[in-house]
């Protein structure tokens, strides 16, 4: 059911992300490739530290001062090369046709600014709405975020709000202009489990309604799972595994997939059962290994793979959609 | 929370405000009166000029009541002070009260204007050092602040009549005119005097400033303004500043004391009749019930000044106001 293939709307191209670091310097991202077309929900999957979240700060333009951006990277956003704005014109686009959710709502708000002007704030500036219609659109999304009591909770500050709430109204403002693309980092790791299918639901709600592309940034593969068509699977800053989500999850080809998916709590099993969780450490972004970089924590790695890096390719079933980065990847299961 | 229980806690809270300005006062001007009397020489000296001899001497300080001990001179001095009564000067008969009201405006303007000006010069060069903090504009601002604030402010207020009146010959170089006399010419006699504290008190305000700006900026809802697509200069004014602003309202409240002794050599190099002035003057005269009186508004200014900041965090930032009101 996915749209025709045409020009996507986000198209990553070997972007690459430095930052300076104790030694030398850190290649957070590292050539990642990833395409979002219009519409379209994507999973981005990986551990704390591989390096997500910078690849969506240089999405928006949030990068710190500090950090360099490949000179062969780039980003082109409904046709436009993002890299080569300038930050005037970039600001045209973040914030009003791409935007984002932060991981903390509980510090992700102005606490000195009350919710009602934090909405409002974006529809004035790229809208130029005036006070009240911005107002009232505010109160509207309020609604759409299901936020309850919303006309008073415009004057609220955010310490009144709860941690679900804060997120809502943190949505509320992502959602206030009509993005094409929204950025979900992490939306819901800080806040409480209970509220968390909420809030998920809440984002996969929207995509749709609004025909609206997400890019779902989790280090839980059961976030991802339903709520994205398709997954990427992100370590040490490259890109691993992509496929149809359902592929990822059916018949993961990385054996760092495979063990994440192992490694998941399952209802199904007898209690105590032990969690297979992956051996070893996450890497050391500073001292990367040659090769593959998971080679060292994987069952299956062999020589060539702590020698020469793979590419992340399609299978030799000449599976297109399903590519992974391995030099032996694992046939169906 | 109901409304009454709200009036409530504000009314113990400025109870204790109250209590606490008491408090001050009272130490304050004990201190003082004992000082005072800690000085060689009294009044009766200067009343009876050169030729006075002993038994004049006598005569004048039974006249006014300095021949008893101190802590009854004190007492009643509190005892009419409760009337509301500061006494006379012993030199000019002036009502004490009379003389503090017809400086203290002087003073109150020096002061006011002083500190808009370093706020004008301090908030700006704040913003910039903090946005672009580490570059060559931050530290030529900051090194430039520092040379400025090594200068004592007699200095620097020779430096700007030297240049305001003496080359550019765009304002007059000492004199008063009082408000009466209009506004602008009002204004023209305090610009020199103002700046000469300002270019010393800004650096202060701008270092206090910058840092915390440089704290604020690094948080997330810094990077959420921005992922919101607004330009730099409304995050900074919008969304940094007011959560910033902490510290250097404290030290401006805190300075005011400070600049109560700045004003004095101000006031006296540029001719203003202010509070400085008559203080000093009273001094040397050991004229001391006008030196209590002045002494008791000072103090209470300055406490007020404490307080009304205070009260401005709770305006600044809404999660003060909730825990004043649990806290106390």
């Amino acid at each position: 059911m996915s749209p025709p293939r045409s020009t996507p709307l986000l198209a990553i191209g070997d972007l690459s992300v430095a930052l300076p670091a104790m030694q030398g310097c850190v290649r957070a991202v590292d050539g990642v490739t990833l395409s979002v077309t219009a519409g379209q929900a994507v999973g981005l999957v990986g551990e704390s530290g591989c390096g997500k979240s910078m690849l969506a700060k240089a999405l928006m333009g949030l990068l710190p001062r500090e950090a360099e951006i490949g000179p062969t990277s780039q980003i082109h956003f409904d046709g436009r090369p993002l890299l080569a704005l300038s930050p005037r014109e970039r600001r045209t686009i973040t914030g009003r046709k791409m935007a984002m959710v932060f991981q903390d709502p509980m510090t992700a708000l102005n606490p000195v600014m009350r919710v009602g002007r934090q909405i409002s704030e974006v529809l004035r500036h790229h809208l130029g709405l005036d006070r009240r219609a911005a107002r009232q659109r505010a109160l509207a999304l309020l609604r759409q975020v299901g936020v309850s009591m919303p006309r008073r909770r415009l004057d609220h500050y955010p310490h009144q709000l709860s941690g679900g709430l804060r997120q809502r109204v943190a949505i509320a403002i992502a959602l206030a202009c009509g993005p094409r693309l929204l950025i979900a980092d992490e939306p819901t790791t800080a806040l409480d489990v209970t509220v968390q299918a909420g809030i998920l639901d809440l984002l996969a709600r929207c995509q749709k309604a609004q025909a609206m592309a997400m890019l779902l940034i989790s280090h839980d593969l059961g976030v991802v799972a339903g709520r994205t068509q398709r997954t990427a699977v992100m370590y040490a800053g490259r890109i691993l595994e992509l496929a149809p989500t359902r592929k990822l999850f059916g018949k993961p080809r990385l054996p760092y997939t495979r063990a994440l998916l192992d490694a998941m709590p399952r209802l199904a099993n007898p209690p105590r059962t032990p969690l297979k969780a992956i051996g070893g450490q996450p890497p050391d972004m500073t001292h990367l290994p040659p090769g593959c970089a998971f080679a060292p924590r994987c069952r299956w790695a062999r020589g060539r793979c702590r020698v020469e890096t793979p590419p992340l390719e399609s299978g030799r079933g000449g599976d297109h959609d399903h590519r992974v980065a391995c030099w032996y990847p694992l046939e169906g299961a | 929370m109901t409304a009454t229980w709200g009036e409530h806690l504000l009314v113990t809270h400025l109870g204790r405000k109250l209590l606490r300005l008491l408090l001050v006062v009272l130490a304050v001007t004990a201190v003082t009166f004992l000082m005072v009397h800690l000085l060689p020489g009294d009044v009766a000296y200067t009343i009876g000029g050169e030729t006075a001899t002993a038994d004049d001497i006598r005569a004048i300080r039974e006249a006014l009541g300095l021949d008893r001990s101190m802590l009854a001179q004190y007492r009643s001095w509190l005892g009419r002070l409760v009337h509301g009564d500061l006494g006379r000067s012993y030199l000019t008969g002036e009502p004490v009260l009379q003389a503090i009201l017809s400086r203290l405006p002087v003073t109150l303007e020096l002061l006011v204007i002083s500190q808009l000006l370093a706020l004008a010069l301090a908030l700006p060069a704040a913003l910039i050092c903090a946005y672009r903090s580490g570059s060559h504009v931050d530290r030529l601002i900051s090194t430039g602040g520092f040379a400025t604030l090594s200068i004592p402010s007699f200095v620097m207020a020779l430096l700007t009549i030297y240049l305001f009146s003496v080359k550019l010959r765009w304002l007059p170089a000492t004199g008063y005119t009082p408000l009466q006399a209009g506004v602008w010419a009002n204004l023209k006699s305090f610009v020199l005097p103002a700046l000469s504290i300002a270019l010393i008190e800004w650096v202060v305000l701008m270092r206090v400033l910058r840092s915390d700006l440089i704290t604020t900026l690094q948080q997330h809802y810094i990077l959420m303004a921005k992922a919101k697509g607004l330009p730099p200069w409304r995050i900074l004014l919008l969304h940094a500043l007011r959560p910033s602003a902490f510290t250097m309202l404290t030290v401006m409240g805190l300075q005011v004391g400070r600049l109560l002794g700045e004003a004095v050599i101000v006031e006296t190099l540029f001719a203003l009749p202010g509070m400085g002035r008559l203080l000093v003057t009273a001094i040397y005269a050991r004229d001391h019930l006008m030196v209590q009186g002045c002494v008791l508004v000072i103090s209470i200014g300055y406490v007020t000044v404490n307080s009304a900041v205070d009260m401005l965090y709770t305006l600044l930032d809404p999660r003060i106001r909730r825990e004043a009101a649990v806290g106390t």
